[in-house]
């Protein structure tokens, strides 16, 4: 989130001064650091050739993407959804029933995505419009309801095929590599989602988006529309879960009620946002790279179902219990820390950077500490107001 | 000089709590105006009240010459009147800058209906009065640190600051001078005064007695929820009504719990 | 038809009181904690079980187990609460609440099937399967049992809230923690013991539930949770008689369905009406409705 700020630089804007070599580094830093992370994904598969650690990389990506499209809507209003497999599961039987009734062949079954995406998408809009009217305790709870809604319905309905599900034909490219497409499809879809998380994030859009999460009526009474902006971004979510959950059908090869509509579904995805850090752009993401493939491991190494559950279970406790902000956050705070200790270092003199705030009657005196000034803006900067008196007055 | 805002004996009851019975407020355009009265005298629910948080049970409300009784808070942003609030509400997890650039969503409104939504938050010309505004109220150091990380003091310069993107025609300041230095309460009434040289109505609520004598042009006094007197301060300072209305009697004790 | 009907409208008068049980614990959590406690249905589940321990290996009549069952649930509750939900601080205190009772119901359900396995169990007593003869149609008598301990642990509640100290604490506690704890309110003993309350009572509904509900194994406390989850919302949140009053409308409302229509879409029903209600009054029947703002 401070990242994502020091880029779009409202300081630069106001002519204010920062310590401008030090944001360059970062930045270039950053870029380098998606840069060698692009390429690696995009190798991945073709140097890693076991099909069991392609297949854990298909699921990887699966959640990736599923993580950021949850992330741009409960990560940024603030609203926390258990309910976005609803949209994973239309999704995946959207495109499952359409490929059966259409018959289509195996390589233009990517098409079909954006199909998937969409019918979930229109089953967001009538579900936000009833969702997003309530308060936010009750929306978590709404959403579980809308979920369990769904799962029954693909159970009773008849041409949801009860409790057989709907199966996937054969696909028409070989077995050596069948992982692979659905990988690199896995692999666009995260990326561009998390592209758009960004776009998001800086945007108006995604502004009003955070003014909701952190106090819903005062924004509104600023004039945002909040019901316009929380529903969108829940269409736009739900939208990009359902193509997610069409490409896992065509991975898996079935949908069944209980696999489409996966009570787990939602809670694995939050704890990932969680674990990573609710509500940064990176977080989620590095959370699903650690635990999807984490978590496909103990389903393999730990055999009976139930113990894994149970080793999840714990798993999920631990990294609440004792990651609480998540990883980016605190990392953020640690390399904050650090930063401010080297400054101080280097310079134990002076003040720093230029002051800032042209008071009337007189100027910041140069004694303020760095770390009031700098734009890092994580929690533990401090109050900036230390030999300010004219504007920032002590508590 | 015309009214701007006005209030006509507005009643209002929380279950069987009267908070408000028989507000009567006028503001004229272009003056400060303040509100005081004892504690549980009903100023922040008549706040709320004209700012559309609260709905009335009688009495009316008027802007200028549009009545806006009942308004939901947000239209009645739009008409011209910001507010902030005895507990300052900023947007802690954004930037000031941010917060500043979310109060002026509606100044953005185009012409065109349709905007890149994913256009950069804010606007050059957005921004240009951001800092010219933030400059102004003393904290456009900030700018880029997290709200949050603002001392108390700085979060009411900028709550004032945010409000005032709008470019609103009056704006209600509930307690600005609460909880600060003296120094940063000077530079609050300074600046109030500035701004309403350059055209901006005020209505303060406050109980610093020497903060509104010395800033407000007309005061009003509200006791029990009921417009008790109203006038310029040397006269209201004196009544002896107003003195009752603060000291009071046994009976009068009952503090309404006004949010 | 008309026979069919009376039968399930008393069936579901009796068995939402079960629920009703199940369902004030969940909304006092909810009041008293400000969190929504998803372990709620598995712990019915594991009283149920630890009712079906007592009752066939050591020959306990189901009743007099829940005196042994109902403390047992009671340390169970405290302890949850101590360790997981607790320590839990910051911001996002009441999503991660959230996550942790999740995380708790999963490792339970997990434990539970590696002891019993997936294999549904039934509680049975004498007087589960047999009954008297009420308006032409058979009652069997853990029903009326099941409804009358409903009805005293609902009255010792209320007793509970509004007689005692305790009562009294929670009540304030509901109301504002701030000012419980200006008032010298211990809050987190309160919250602990109610948290601890609200779970033992839920081993007296898992009691009944699993003598009348059909079967169970450790997947139903999906269903259950689910189900508490929808009442407790309808209902409107933190308030108890609007469990009680939900509880018992949407398993009657669900029993009427069944018989009049057809078993698969009473359960659409049954979610169908809270979506229903909250499009129409988001705090549910008894909520209060928020304040236009603040």
């Amino acid at each position: 989130m401070s990242q994502g700020t020091v880029k779009a630089g409202p300081l630069q804007a106001g002519g204010v001064q920062l310590p401008t070599g030090h944001d360059r580094r970062t930045t270039v830093a950053r870029l380098g650091c998606l840069a060698v992370l692009l390429v690696i994904a995009a190798i991945f598969p073709l140097v890693i050739t076991n099909a069991l650690y392609t297949q854990f990389a298909v699921l990887t990506v699966i959640y990736v993407g599923a993580v950021a499209a949850w992330n741009l809507f409960s990560g940024y209003t603030g609203y926390i959804s258990l309910g976005h497999a609803v949209f994973f599961g239309v999704g995946a039987y959207t495109v499952g029933l359409l490929t059966k009734q259409w018959k289509l062949p195996g390589g233009d079954i990517f098409a079909l995505l954006p199909l998937g995406g969409l019918v979930a998408a229109l089953v967001a809009i009538p579900l936000g419009l009833v969702a997003l009217r309530v308060r936010r305790h009750t929306f978590v709870v709404i959403t579980i309801a809308f979920f369990f809604i769904f799962q029954l319905l693909a159970f009773n309905l008849n041409f949801t095929g009860g409790n057989q599900g709907v199966s996937s034909p054969f696909f028409l490219w070989s077995a050596a590599n069948y992982n692979n497409p659905f990988y690199y499809v896995g692999l666009i879809i995260a990326v561009l989602t998390i592209t758009l998380s960004w776009l998001i994030r800086n945007s108006r859009f995604g502004l009003q988006m955070l003014a909701i999460r952190d106090d819903e009526d005062r924004a509104r009474g600023l004039g945002v529309r909040t019901m316009g902006v929380k529903l969108t971004a829940f269409v736009i979510s739900g939208g990009i879960t359902g193509m997610i959950g069409g490409l896992w059908w065509f991975f898996i090869g079935q949908a069944l009620p209980e696999t489409a509509f996966n009570p787990l579904f939602d809670v694995t995805v939050a704890l990932m946002a969680f674990l990573g850090g609710f509500g940064t752009l990176v977080g989620p993401v590095l959370g699903a790279l650690i635990l999807e493939p984490l978590q496909q491991w103990i389903q393999i190494t730990y055999t009976n179902g139930y113990t894994s559950e149970i080793v999840l279970g714990v798993l999920f406790l631990a990294v609440i219990l004792f990651l609480p902000r998540g990883i980016v956050p605190t990392g953020a705070e640690y390399v904050t820390k650090w930063r401010v200790a080297q400054a101080r270092r280097r310079e134990p003199a002076t003040g720093g950077p230029a002051p800032g705030g042209s008071a009337p009657g007189g100027s910041a005196p140069p004694g303020s500490p760095p770390e009031g000034r700098t734009a890092t803006g994580t929690g533990s900067a401090g109050t900036p107001s230390a030999g300010t008196p004219s504007t920032g007055g002590v508590r | 000089m015309s009214t701007l805002l006005r209030t006509d004996a507005v009643t209002k009851a929380f279950g069987g709590v009267q908070a408000l019975n028989g507000a009567t407020l006028e503001v004229e355009e272009g003056s400060i105006a303040g509100l005081i009265g004892p504690n549980g005298s009903g100023k922040t629910t008549l706040f709320n009240v004209i700012t559309g948080y609260e709905t009335v049970d009688g009495g009316d409300v008027y802007l200028g010459d549009r009545k806006i009784t009942d308004a939901s808070p947000d239209k009645v942003f739009l008409a011209g009147i910001g507010r902030t609030f005895q507990l300052t509400r900023v947007f802690s997890r954004l930037t000031v800058m941010e917060n500043m650039i979310v109060a002026a969503q509606h100044a953005e409104k185009g012409s065109a209906r349709i905007r890149n939504p994913l256009a950069r938050a804010g606007g050059p010309a957005t921004r240009r009065r951001a800092m010219e505004l933030l400059e102004f109220t003393g904290i456009v150091g900030h700018a880029g640190a997290l709200a949050e990380t603002l001392s108390y003091g700085q979060r009411k310069l900028l709550e004032l600051s945010y409000v005032l993107m709008a470019q609103p025609a009056i704006v209600l300041l509930d307690e600005p001078a609460g909880g600060v230095n003296l120094t940063l309460i000077t530079t609050i009434a300074d600046r109030i005064r500035e701004l309403n040289r350059q055209g901006t109505t005020f209505l303060i609520v406050e109980h610093n007695m020497d903060f509104v004598m010395g800033l407000c042009d007309r005061v009003t006094v509200l006791d029990n929820g009921a417009t008790v007197v109203s006038g310029p301060p040397d006269e209201v300072r004196t009544d002896p009504r107003v003195l009752d209305a603060y000291l009071g009697t046994a009976e009068d004790d009952d503090d309404i719990a006004v949010s | 038809m008309g026979r069919e009907l009376s039968e399930a409208i008393v069936d579901g008068i009796l068995g939402g009181s079960v629920y009703a049980l199940m369902a004030v614990g969940l909304t006092l959590i909810f009041g008293v904690l400000d969190i929504i406690n998803i372990a709620q249905g598995i712990l019915v589940v594991l009283g149920a079980y630890l009712s079906y321990v007592l009752s066939v290996h050591l020959h306990i009549d189901l009743f007099v187990g829940l005196l042994v069952t109902v403390p047992a649930m009671f340390i169970v509750g405290v302890t949850i609460q101590w360790a997981f939900i607790r320590p839990l601080r910051g911001r996002e205190r009441t999503s991660m609440s959230l996550l942790a009772s999740y995380a708790v119901a999963i490792i339970i359900e997990g434990v539970l099937y590696l002891i019993f396995g997936s294999n549904f169990y039934n509680l049975n007593a004498s007087y589960v399967t047999s009954g008297p003869k009420i308006f032409g149609f058979y009652l069997d008598y853990i029903y009326i049992y099941g409804f009358l301990m409903a009805l005293v642990l609902v009255v010792a509640i209320y007793y509970m809230l509004y007689r005692t100290q305790f009562g009294r604490s929670i009540r304030a506690t509901m109301q504002d923690q701030t000012a419980a704890r200006i008032v010298g309110i211990n809050v987190n003993r309160v919250q602990a013991l109610t948290f601890g309350i609200a779970v033992a009572i839920t081993a007296a509904g898992g009691m009944v539930f699993g003598a009348t509900g059909g079967g169970f194994n450790p997947n139903t406390g999906y269903d259950l949770i689910s189900r508490l989850l929808a009442i407790i919302i309808l209902g409107g949140l933190g308030s108890i008689a609007g469990a009680m009053v939900a509880a018992i409308f949407m398993i009657t409302l669900e029993g009427v369905v069944d018989v009049l229509w057809s078993p698969s879409w009473s359960v659409v029903v049954f979610y169908g009406a809270l979506v229903l209600v909250l499009a129409f009054r988001p705090q549910g029947l008894f909520g209060r409705k928020a304040a236009r703002a603040q």
